[in-house]
């Protein structure tokens, strides 16, 4: 099984040189630490920041410079800086490349839900429907199983959606899908050590397994 | 040019009355009109409707007029980090519409771009899409949102001038520059407010048109909301 950083690490290699990239709160953060040296990736933070650096050295601190999470941030040379209106225009307008989130449940066809569990504190869905409505290239980062032991891996979603039909593919401790066009998780890869068969039982929703799935390689 | 400027928060929040809604910029603690926040407590203007991306926190930001009980509803995109917000909702003091945080973005900006509304895929699909009109346009569904029509603007802006010209500063800049635009009222304070000419005509983030009252305000406190740092 992988560990959160193993999550982010496989899907650090999703990554393409000289993309734009937003990544969302929890393990999609970590992707940013797993990037390959030398590659020429623009973090989009969508308070209105391209070219997002690393945390600012102690005393370094700008109240003005925070990011999405609201954490103090530094700027790479050549950033840049816009309002919140235009943030989403150039998510909503596809310009973002690729958006890596976190996620409660997926289905089958690529509905998901990750802002809200009825009967708990609602915090709301911050920018994660605009993100997920608009972005043509989005991977979910999740873990495959809840606390209970049951899958997060639905055909249908039980808690209230972000999207519908919007997430092709998926990465957790267990593996790696492609949800496809007509429905169901297709398995691709799987976690060192993890059978087909526990795969099968921590996916609820229609898994699809064909030939031969070698081992996530990071 | 005409001359936008108030002497202080006070002078220029002194006719918001109760039951107005409010546009109130910031994102998180970023880039929040202070001065203003604490005038409007110092008030007996209640039922406020604001729409600001988040809630503040308990003691500061808008959580501060929430302890006030000033504020009746809440538009906003995210409201976590605030306790006094989750009890008075919960007990249904308060009432809380959520919308996506582009769409919100947006729906200030258009405000002052004369668009009553605009065509938007986020919430399709969702229960945010609840009693909207949903268009298809070239094979894709997608939800009709308003234009915010906001009595006043209440912003934050870095330099400013006379003349109600602003430019913003760093990510503080966020909601406050959609928000400016969209006010019937706007009111710009600012960190450093410069006679007319002192500014670069190219460098202007908001245009004056757009602003209505402008001061310099004072003792900014600028609290950091998560103080992430690396060591040397």
């Amino acid at each position: 099984m992988l560990d959160k950083d193993g999550i982010a690490k496989r899907i650090a290699k999703e990554v393409k040189d000289g993309t734009y990239v937003n990544l969302g709160i929890g393990i999609p953060t970590l992707v940013a630490n797993y990037i390959p040296e030398g590659f020429k990736v623009v973090l989009q933070s969508e308070n209105g920041i391209l070219g997002m650096g690393p945390f600012p050295f102690e005393g370094e601190e700008d109240a003005d410079l925070i990011n999405a999470g609201k954490q103090t941030v530094t700027l790479l040379k050549g950033a840049s800086i816009f309002d919140s209106a235009l943030s989403f225009g150039m998510i909503r307008a596809q310009k973002v490349d690729l958006t890596i989130l976190g996620a409660m449940e997926v289905s089958e066809t690529g509905d998901i839900a990750n802002w809200k569990i009825p009967g708990k504190m609602v915090k709301g869905m911050g920018g994660a429907m605009d993100l997920v409505a608009s972005a043509k290239n989005i991977i979910v980062a999740m873990q495959q199983v809840n606390k209970a032991g049951e899958s997060k891996l639905l055909s249908k979603c039980t808690l209230p959606l972000t999207g519908i039909h919007c997430i092709k593919k998926v990465v957790t401790e267990l593996g790696v899908y492609d949800i496809l066009p007509q429905g169901g998780f297709k398995l691709l890869e799987r976690a060192p050590g993890v059978s087909i068969e526990h795969i099968r039982n921590a996916t609820a929703g229609q898994l699809i397994v064909e030939g031969e799935i070698p081992e996530i390689v990071i | 040019m005409i001359n936008k400027s108030v002497k202080n928060a006070e002078e220029a929040i002194k006719d918001i009355k109760s039951g107005m809604t409010l546009m109130v910029g910031g994102f998180g603690l970023c880039g929040i009109p202070e001065n203003c926040i604490s005038a409007l407590m110092k008030t007996e203007v209640k039922d406020l409707i604001c729409i600001s991306n988040n809630a503040g926190v308990d003691d500061f930001g808008l959580g501060l007029l929430l302890q006030t009980r000033q504020i009746k509803k809440m538009i906003s995109s995210y409201v976590g980090e605030n306790a006094e917000f989750e009890r008075q909702m919960l007990s249904g003091e308060l009432e809380v519409e959520l919308v996506p945080q582009g769409t919100l973005a947006t729906r200030c900006m258009m405000a002052g771009y004369g668009i009553p509304f605009f065509p938007t895929p986020a919430g399709v699909g969702t229960e945010v899409a609840i009693g909207k009109q949903l268009i298809n346009w070239k094979g894709r569904d997608y939800l009709m949102e308003e234009a915010f029509e906001a009595d006043f603007a209440i912003v934050k802006a870095w330099k400013g001038d006379t003349a109600g010209n602003l430019i913003f500063r760093s990510t503080a800049r966020n909601f406050n520059q959609p928000m400016s635009l969209g006010g019937k009222i706007t009111i710009a304070e600012v960190e450093e407010l410069v006679e007319i000419g002192e500014l670069d005509a190219a460098q202007i983030h908001t245009p004056g048109i757009y602003v209505h009252r402008i001061f310099q305000g004072v003792n900014y406190e600028k609290r950091i909301e998560q103080r992430t740092v690396k060591r040397k």
